[in-house]
């Protein structure tokens, strides 16, 4: 006697959100990417097929970071100091999409130029974050959102205490928008709503739960990611956006990434460690729900690449 | 699936006679219901409802445990399909592989078995060996007693040779790998006759629900499944599936823990395939690489997943002496979530220098958190320094804040006017630097 499988009936899904606009949409991209429309937990394709592939971004900086791990800086070397190389490379190494992360010593005038020397370099669709101090994420973004009209860019990051300028401009040039919140189910669906009743269309916002690295925090973001997936396909449409997650910076930011010597000889090969840090705080937010996942090093975007092409196999 | 009070009040003898000290059979349903008492308390039991209400109370997913000398790996027993449900409760037990043939198999398990790691004040270590029998496995078996305590796994087929090689394991709960359909019969005399847990391997759940009720006719109790899922997409689904049947369906065919190969798409895979297990529902999670920059991972994982989301790792709010300190030492501030406390603890313990480190009550929160949650705020950091009465203990009045905290150093100022306040680096990996060079 055949057993029956129960099977879980959502009424709602995740909504399909595309980055990135082609020439005939308007924009320069060589292709665009879209995320989500899940209609099941993660992966259980024997309830409904998983209609979009989980993406990999990668991050590179507007300037050459002094703070990131020796381990970094021996894979992409001198392209560190060029951001229009830097995304070349990454797309090389198997970016489906550039995160571009400006700094504080950015003025507005040289981030608008090196946005568009990344759109010059690479054809994968951009997400550009600010520094993470209101006043200056307003300053820079501002100018790129303008500079970059109709490029369906994602802006971020959004948080309950600085969104307003971010969305607007956001919203005036044909951008989307990430959208934080620290890590609670209530709190992103409260910055959501802001968001869309400030008139953003819900196919232009991404929603990032926050995240800990492995050790550090992780099990708080998996949790409540799994939530936030439960709640969107029960039906919450504040919910029922793509997450995007930051794996790589979280991961790299643990002594275990970031320390090569006078570490316990149980932590094993440093190099490798630090891979595996990344590679398992990626592969569980996959696991979770995650769309796009944000790494820093190529090793990671090949393995977890991998793992995704095989959790998309129908079985 | 648990039964209800009234339920439980249909099968027994409705008469109120009192001997098993409630006023009313009702009562003592209520109070089995909630699992207060014991069903023995009430003579008049019958043997059918005996039996219905030990099924009822099994746990969907069977509890397996496996023991060595002194050593054992509890498996099972999970309640929740997500973690934030309740918790997980019994981690995946971690197992190396290691093979008969392998001349040097003593020294690998010795090596490995030495292996600790330490994670913010747990000690985790691997929890036991699957020895391959591709060579004389009961000469393997014992090489690997003689080298480890802790509870083996024994993967063949020949039920004669696993007969010789369990013989040489008495007193232990070690788990055959494994029966399916043309071997079960053999391999179940063999488990019944050593009380070993057999795992039972099928290409389909179907498959597997068959065998695993012919197994258990045959007397075995203690399985568990090998799912067989051929690739990560696979064994979410089937893992996904047979939880769900043992947890929603209350399907005991299927209702024992699994057990996952991680290399079996090779080493390259191993720590992604291990991964995925240990966050989807694996009992027994086989590894074949003896790495420990991935078993530190792993086992942290492992951690992560399986804390409790109700209750933070916390350590005991107080004043802890970090190599010996004297009167001059720094007095270093931090709250009292087991990972802060650790990265800090660790840091300067690692550097030697001395300090007093002050552990406030933060409600079990990281710093930041703990800040943006107001439970670590000036008002609290003095009264802990002024609880754990710090000023007996010093001579230099001088407290260092975490960086991330900074802000508070103004109001602490006024909080604890005869203080000096510094304000340390952000991360702890830095302590040790600001410690030598700003402090002194
Ligand atoms: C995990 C987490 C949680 C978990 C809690 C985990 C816990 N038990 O604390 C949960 C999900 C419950 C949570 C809740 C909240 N969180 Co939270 N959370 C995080 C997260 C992801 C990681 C924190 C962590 O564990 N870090 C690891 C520990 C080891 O770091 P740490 O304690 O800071 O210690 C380091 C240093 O400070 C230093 N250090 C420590 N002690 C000392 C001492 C000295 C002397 C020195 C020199 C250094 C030093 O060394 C350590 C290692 O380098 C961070 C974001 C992030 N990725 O960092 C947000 C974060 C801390 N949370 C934040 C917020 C706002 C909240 C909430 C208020 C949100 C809400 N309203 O729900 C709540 C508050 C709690 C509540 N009201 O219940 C914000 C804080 C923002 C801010 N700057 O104010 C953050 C930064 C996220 C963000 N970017 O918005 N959070
Ligand atoms: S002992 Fe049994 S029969 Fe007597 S009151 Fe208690 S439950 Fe009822």
């Amino acid at each position: 006697m055949p057993i029956e499988i129960p099977k879980d009936k959502w009424p709602g899904s995740i909504r399909a959100i595309t980055i990135g606009a082609t020439a005939t949409d308007g924009g320069t991209r060589s292709k665009s990417i879209t995320v989500g429309g899940g209609k099941t937990m993660p992966y259980l394709q024997f309830e409904a097929p998983t209609p979009n592939k989980p993406v990999i971004a990668i991050e590179i900086k507007s300037r050459k970071p002094t703070d990131w791990s020796p381990l970094l800086a021996e894979v992409w070397g001198e392209a560190m100091a060029d951001p229009a190389q830097w995304a070349k490379k990454a797309e090389e190494a198997g970016a489906d999409i550039i995160v571009l992360a400006l700094t504080v010593e950015d003025t507005a005038e040289d981030v608008v130029t090196v946005v568009k020397s990344v759109l010059g370099a690479t054809g994968l669709p951009l997400i550009v974050w600010g520094p993470g101090q209101a006043e200056k994420d307003n300053e820079l973004l501002v100018p790129i959102s303008e500079a970059t009209k109709g490029e369906k860019l994602v802006l971020g990051i959004c948080e309950d205490k600085n969104y307003r300028t971010i969305v607007a401009t956001a919203m005036a040039n044909g951008h989307l928008v990430q959208s934080r919140a620290p890590m609670d189910v209530n709190l992103s669906k409260q910055l959501n709503i802001l968001i869309s009743d400030m008139g953003m269309p819900k196919d232009r916002i991404l929603m990032d739960p926050t995240t800990g690295a492995l050790g550090y925090g992780m099990e708080y973001g998996y949790s409540v990611m799994e939530r936030l997936r439960l709640a969107a396909l029960q039906g919450d449409a504040m919910t029922q956006f793509p997450m995007i997650v930051t794996p790589g910076f979280e991961a790299w930011k643990t002594k275990e990434s970031k320390v090569g010597e006078g570490v316990p000889e149980a932590w094993g090969n440093w190099k490798n460690r630090a891979i595996n840090w990344e590679t398992l705080t990626a592969m569980s937010l996959v696991e979770s729900g995650a769309d796009i996942v944000v790494l820093r090093h190529p090793e990671s975007v090949k393995r977890v690449k991998e793992a995704i092409n095989e959790l998309m196999v129908a079985a | 699936m648990a039964l209800s009070g009234i339920q439980i009040y249909k099968m027994l003898p409705q008469t109120n006679c009192k001997e098993c000290g409630f006023p009313t059979c009702l009562a003592f349903a209520m109070k089995l219901a909630a699992k207060q008492v014991e069903l023995g308390s009430c003579p008049y039991v019958s043997e059918e409802s005996k039996k219905q209400l030990a099924e009822s109370a099994a746990p969907p997913i069977r509890l397996i445990t496996l023991k060595a000398d002194g050593t054992e790996v509890k498996v099972g027993n999970e309640v929740v399909m997500f973690r934030h449900e309740k918790t997980f409760y019994n981690k995946p037990g971690l197992f190396l592989r290691v093979k008969a043939s392998d001349p040097d198999i003593a020294k690998k398990v010795a090596t490995a078995d030495a292996y600790k790691v330490n994670y913010v004040g747990m000690d985790f270590t691997i929890n036991g060996y699957a020895i391959e029998a591709d060579g004389d496995l009961p000469t393997a078996v014992k090489a690997v007693r003689s080298a480890t305590k802790r509870p083996l796994i024994l993967i063949g087929n020949d039920p004669a040779v696993l007969d010789s090689s369990l013989s040489l394991l008495t007193g232990e709960t070690t788990l055959i790998y494994a029966a399916d359909s043309s071997n079960y019969e053999a391999l179940a005399d063999v488990a019944k006759k050593h009380k070993a847990a057999l795992v039972v391997k099928g290409d389909s759940l179907d498959s597997l629900a068959d065998l695993t009720q012919k197994v258990q006719a045959k007397g075995v109790e203690d399985m568990v499944l090998d799912l067989g899922g051929k690739n990560l997409s696979e064994w979410l689904t089937r893992s996904t599936q047979a939880r769900r049947l043992a947890l929603k369906s209350n399907f005991k065919p299927l209702g024992y823990p699994t057990i996952f190969f991680a290399a079996q798409n090779g080493t390259d895979k191993e720590a992604v395939y291990a991964a995925q297990a240990i966050a989807k529902y694996a009992g027994f999670v086989v590894i074949d690489t003896f790495a420990p920059e991935m078993i530190y991972p792993l086992l942290v994982l492992r951690e992560n997943i399986y804390t409790d989301p109700q209750k933070p790792i916390q350590v005991q709010p107080g004043i802890y002496e970090i190599n010996s300190p004297k009167p001059e030492s720094p007095v270093l501030v931090t709250t009292n979530f087991s990972i802060t406390y650790f990265a800090v603890a660790n840091e300067v313990e690692g550097s030697g220098l001395p300090a007093w480190l002050v552990v406030t009550d933060a409600e079990g929160m990281s710093v930041l958190t703990a800040w943006a949650a107001g439970k670590f705020d000036a008002e609290r950091i003095a009264k802990a320094i002024k609880g754990f009465d710090v000023a007996s203990k010093v001579s230099k009045k001088r407290i260092v804040l975490p960086g991330h905290v900074a802000v508070l150093s103004g109001e602490l100022e006024e909080e604890l006017p005869d203080w000096e306040i510094r304000v340390g680096p952000r991360e702890a990996v830095d302590l040790p630097a600001f410690m030598k060079q700003v402090l002194n």
